[in-house]
């Protein structure tokens, strides 16, 4: 029964989701509606189950000082912080101290950590980059068009030929014509993909989400 | 004088970041672990007075909710209560013995989710796509367009071996596919590297005040 019963309601509601989607009634409609809006419910639970779980983690590190327990503390500490202005004492509105460190500390540190991915990014372009067969050297004349033609660099190295000679038009042609091609064969076959994946999830043979336990 | 200690605090906080280059240090995995704190304690916050306060809380225990108190056992309270314990059956992963009963929430989204996709997912990125595909082969773009879509699923079909005419289109797919990543991979440097210029402007010009 430890699988049977959630294997029962994933079908249930999978298929009434889908019979929604062909059924345009007003009864359906608003059971289905009810039914998304309690799986927003239960991903926003396990959205604090995530985050408890991480306060496990921590608070284990720290009761038994591990190797970097004092960088724990730091998370635990901000965490807390976090929780105070925005909690039952605070209040997350626009101005107040919990959306002040949200757009001050939290937004440019994530920034940064993305820029940095621009070295990293720039080192995987040289490995990847090198001439080694067509495909490679084609992967290298789009990205290059493509960054320069978006920029002003691009114009100005391009400035007085004709338009279908400079950077910006064929940065413009790559990305209507030959980059929609590709990216539509791409989405399509993740569609289909992601179909299929459904409908084994719906019909009980794809169970990984269940966990490996009996 | 409290902007110029906010203003250093973020110049540190973002060497700190930016000295991972050299190596890994105490000064990055402390900015690291306070990116994932501020985070952690940001979308418990967030999620919580999003979804949990007006949903589950305020209507199950009588809160009003926008003016108007829920009616103890009616169907509005009931509709609450119900996925908040669902909601909370998710918690039960804690407790060994009973962790099996987490799996029925799971189910409920899983099988929600999976359920809901499956039908605009065929509208939306096949048959939408289909149709906006079906160009007639009047001018060289169309062709472009056409014979890249059937290439690239080409590229992607494994029932039979990529021979003869299968062989060709499949190279004509691999030649768009790798326009079209080379395509992807410029703008994705442009984005990082204009995330950089924000923030080295912010130490050149907000700091140091020298651009």
């Amino acid at each position: 029964m430890r699988r049977e019963i959630p294997l029962a309601i994933t079908f249930l509601v999978g298929m009434f989701m889908l019979v929604d989607f062909f059924v345009p009634h007003h009864a359906v409609s608003s059971a289905a509606a009810e039914m998304k809006q309690w799986g927003t419910i239960v991903i926003a639970a396990s959205i604090l189950l995530g985050v408890g779980n991480l306060i496990r983690v921590h608070y284990k590190k720290i009761s038994r000082k591990q190797e970097g327990w004092g960088y724990s503390i730091v998370t635990m500490s901000v965490m807390a912080i976090m929780l105070f202005f925005g909690g039952p004492w605070g209040t997350i509105q626009e101005g107040s101290a919990f959306n002040w460190m949200f757009l001050n500390v939290q937004v440019p540190l994530q920034s940064t950590m993305f820029s940095l991915l621009a070295f990293f990014i720039a080192s995987a372009a040289y490995r990847a980059f090198r001439l080694r067969s067509v495909e490679s050297s084609m992967l290298l004349i789009s990205a290059i068009i493509v960054m320069l033609g978006r920029v002003p660099l691009g114009q100005l190295l391009t400035r007085g030929l004709p338009e279908q000679a400079t950077l910006p038009w064929l940065t413009e042609m790559i990305m209507a014509y030959p980059n929609m091609a590709a990216f539509r064969g791409i989405l399509m076959g993740a569609a289909l993909g992601v179909m299929a994946m459904g409908l084994r999830v719906i019909l009980g043979i794809e169970r990984s989400y269940l966990g490996g336990d009996k | 004088m409290a902007a110029i200690i906010w203003t250093t605090i973020g110049a540190v906080l973002t060497l700190s970041v930016y000295s991972f280059l050299y190596k890994d240090n105490p000064f990055y995995k402390f900015a690291e672990h306070l990116v994932v704190g501020i985070s952690a304690g940001y979308y418990l916050v967030i999620y919580y007075f999003n979804f949990i306060q007006p949903n589950v809380v305020s209507p199950v225990f009588q809160l009003r909710l926008g003016g108007e108190a829920i009616g103890l056992g009616s169907n509005t309270w009931w509709l609450a209560l119900i996925p908040g314990l669902l909601g909370l059956l998710l918690y039960t992963r804690f407790f060994p013995k009973i962790g099996w009963v987490g799996r029925w929430p799971l189910g409920i989204y899983v099988g929600g989710y999976a359920g809901l996709g499956l039908s605009p997912i065929m509208q939306a990125r096949v048959l939408d796509q289909i149709g906006a595909n079906a160009l007639p082969l009047t001018s060289v773009t169309n062709i472009l367009v056409v014979g890249g879509l059937l290439g690239t699923l080409t590229y992607f079909f494994f029932s039979m071996k990529h021979k003869g005419v299968l062989g060709v289109m499949a190279r004509v797919g691999i030649v768009f596919l790798m326009v079209g990543f080379g395509a992807s991979f410029g703008y994705t440097v442009m984005s990082r590297v204009s995330l950089l210029i924000g923030r080295v402007s912010f130490l050149l010009h907000d700091c140091l005040h020298l651009i």
